[in-house]
């Protein structure tokens, strides 16, 4: 049965979930982690937009044909971060007016060769 | 089934068995307007996600200039938004649930509820934080007078803020156009409990849109909390 009827309990119990991961990730921020304020942040939001997904956008009692293509959207959305990612903190940054000099430098070569 | 001579009784026709005309049941109905919102939200997430994606080199690149950007948004603000959207999201869920089981008064009043609370997210959004935002000058190429440390920088960080806030609040305005029609729709008695299709899957959108801003929140508000 796709057109599953959700009882309003697991409404209400999803919700005030909801609310108490928002007061909690909004009042972690205030103390200083480091790099893990960012991890923990995301963490929660993750949590937070699966109890959406799952519940409310009815995932949970969906066709498995659905879920997939959340999945390969996610998957699609992982590789374009990972390889952006990857390629730009692998290579190293390279500033505009250090970019005008490294292309002009061989050009310049090339011309005078 | 005999011949349909005009609209209306091909209305009265399928809204006696609730199935259109090329599909065997109402499972196979179902999933297939499923399926085809999601393939439009996964469409959005691939949209959003090249923004998030240039969000997430810049935000390493710069991540001092970042928090400061990040610092001089409204916190408290953010978090009450957030809490609007997820109360939104609940009326929204409660929508469906009341088009599921034919109640039409139920209905009517969760999306009226969800329209309000849309409209007090947009106020607080417009009013409370973006005039506000850009009176103290963090309005990159309108008016800039951000003058501390890596002003470019933080530049960038309010450039992506008003993006990415700037293309959610564009969502929610749709979403809020959508659902005039809807409840218009459903004044006039077009859904009852076999024929709810567009309540279901306008639900879906404004639970996606939710789900944006449940990652705006964190991305954009907290970074710069700590200090």
């Amino acid at each position: 049965m796709s057109e599953h009827i959700a009882p309003l309990k697991l409404y209400a119990f999803v919700f005030i979930t909801l609310l108490i991961l928002t007061v909690v990730t909004w009042q972690i921020a205030y103390i200083d982690l480091g790099r893990w304020n960012t991890v923990v942040a995301l963490v929660i939001a993750i949590g937070k937009a699966s109890l959406v997904a799952a519940f409310f956008m009815h995932l949970r009692w969906s066709a498995s044909m659905v879920r997939l293509v959340l999945f390969a959207a996610l998957f699609w959305l992982a590789i374009m971060i990972t390889l952006t990612a990857g390629d730009f903190f692998s290579r190293g940054h390279v500033q505009p007016w250090q970019a005008s000099t490294q292309i002009s430098q061989p050009m310049r070569s090339a011309t005078l060769r | 089934m005999g011949m349909i001579a005009s609209r209306r009784e091909y209305q009265l026709h399928n809204t006696q068995t609730a199935v259109y005309e090329q599909f065997d049941d109402r499972t196979q109905q179902h999933e297939a307007s499923s399926l085809g919102m999601w393939i439009f939200l996964a469409t959005e997430i691939m949209f959003f996600g090249a923004v998030f994606t240039s969000y997430t080199v810049y935000r390493n690149l710069y991540t001092t200039a970042f928090e400061i950007g990040s610092h001089h948004l409204n916190t408290p603000i953010g978090a009450i938004n957030t809490a609007v959207l997820i109360c939104s999201s609940l009326t929204m869920a409660l929508a469906v649930h009341a088009a599921q089981t034919g109640k039409r008064k139920q209905l009517m009043a969760y999306l009226v509820s969800t329209m309000l609370l849309g409209c007090v997210f947009l106020f607080i959004k417009f009013v409370l934080e973006w005039i506000h935002d850009y009176k103290e000058g963090f309005a990159p190429g309108l008016h800039w007078t951000y003058a501390g440390p890596h002003t470019n920088q933080v530049a960038m960080f309010f450039c992506f803020y008003f993006i990415l806030t700037g293309i959610h609040a564009t969502h929610m305005i749709v979403g809020e156009g959508i659902m005039v029609v809807l409840l218009y729709m459903a004044w006039k008695g077009r859904f009852s409990a076999e024929r709810y299709n567009p309540i279901e899957m306008f639900g879906l959108y404004w639970h996606f849109v939710d789900i944006i801003w449940i990652f705006l929140f964190p991305l954009l508000y907290l970074l710069g909390a700590h200090f």
